[in-house]
């Protein structure tokens, strides 16, 4: 079971990595944020599957939770912050 | 039990591959959010119900459970947030032959 967590972090890492490029090359500043906000969730997982890796699931649970909360807020506030006229 | 949950972990994967790749292929900026709004809230939602009925019942599973509770609130909401401040930025949406639409919003043709 520890080979299939480990195989499916390597996989979402890939998928992370595959994001990062519209991060770097994505047109406009909002598909950027929005690069940011999947590769947020994705470490979600990839943190949860690590905690059950390293048999330390109360810890890493912890941490996917502040995680969480802050992907969501760091989100919002560059949602907020980058809207105006004209800003792609 | 450890059947389902691998069952639980491939589906969420296979909605993370196909977040992935709409991500990546699609032509403009609100495809590419209807791609990745849902489906990765999907493939989250499933990857930690796996993992919780993986570990049984306890406080860990409830504590997942409570993540995935908030993912499923705050991501949509999320979503919606970066939509707004884009169609407030006037980012056009994009059309197969090319004309403009605008519908809603200001209107700033006259």
């Amino acid at each position: 079971m520890e080979d299939f967590f480990l195989a499916l972090s390597l996989i979402l890492g890939f998928f992370v990595l595959l994001c990062l490029y519209r991060v770097v090359r994505g047109p406009g500043v909002f598909n950027r944020i929005v690069g940011v906000n999947v590769i947020g969730t994705k470490t979600l997982v990839i943190l949860a599957l690590m905690g059950f890796l390293y048999k330390r699931v109360d810890m890493f649970v912890d941490i996917c939770l502040v995680y969480a909360l802050l992907n969501f807020i760091s989100t919002l506030a560059a949602a907020k912050y980058f809207q105006r006229k004209g800003a792609d | 039990m450890s059947v389902l949950s691998i069952l639980f972990l491939l589906l969420g994967i296979f909605f993370f591959f196909g977040a992935t790749i709409g991500f990546l292929r699609f032509p403009d900026f609100y495809s590419r959010m209807h791609a990745t709004g849902k489906s990765d809230t999907l493939g989250t939602l499933l990857c930690l119900i796996g993992l919780a009925l993986y570990n049984g019942f306890s406080l860990v599973s409830i504590k997942i459970v409570l993540i995935a509770v908030f993912i499923f609130v705050a991501s949509p909401t999320a979503t919606h947030a970066i939509l707004r401040a884009a169609f407030d930025s006037d980012v056009t949406p994009w059309t197969k032959d090319g004309r403009v639409i605008r519908e809603g919003g200001e209107d700033k043709s006259e």
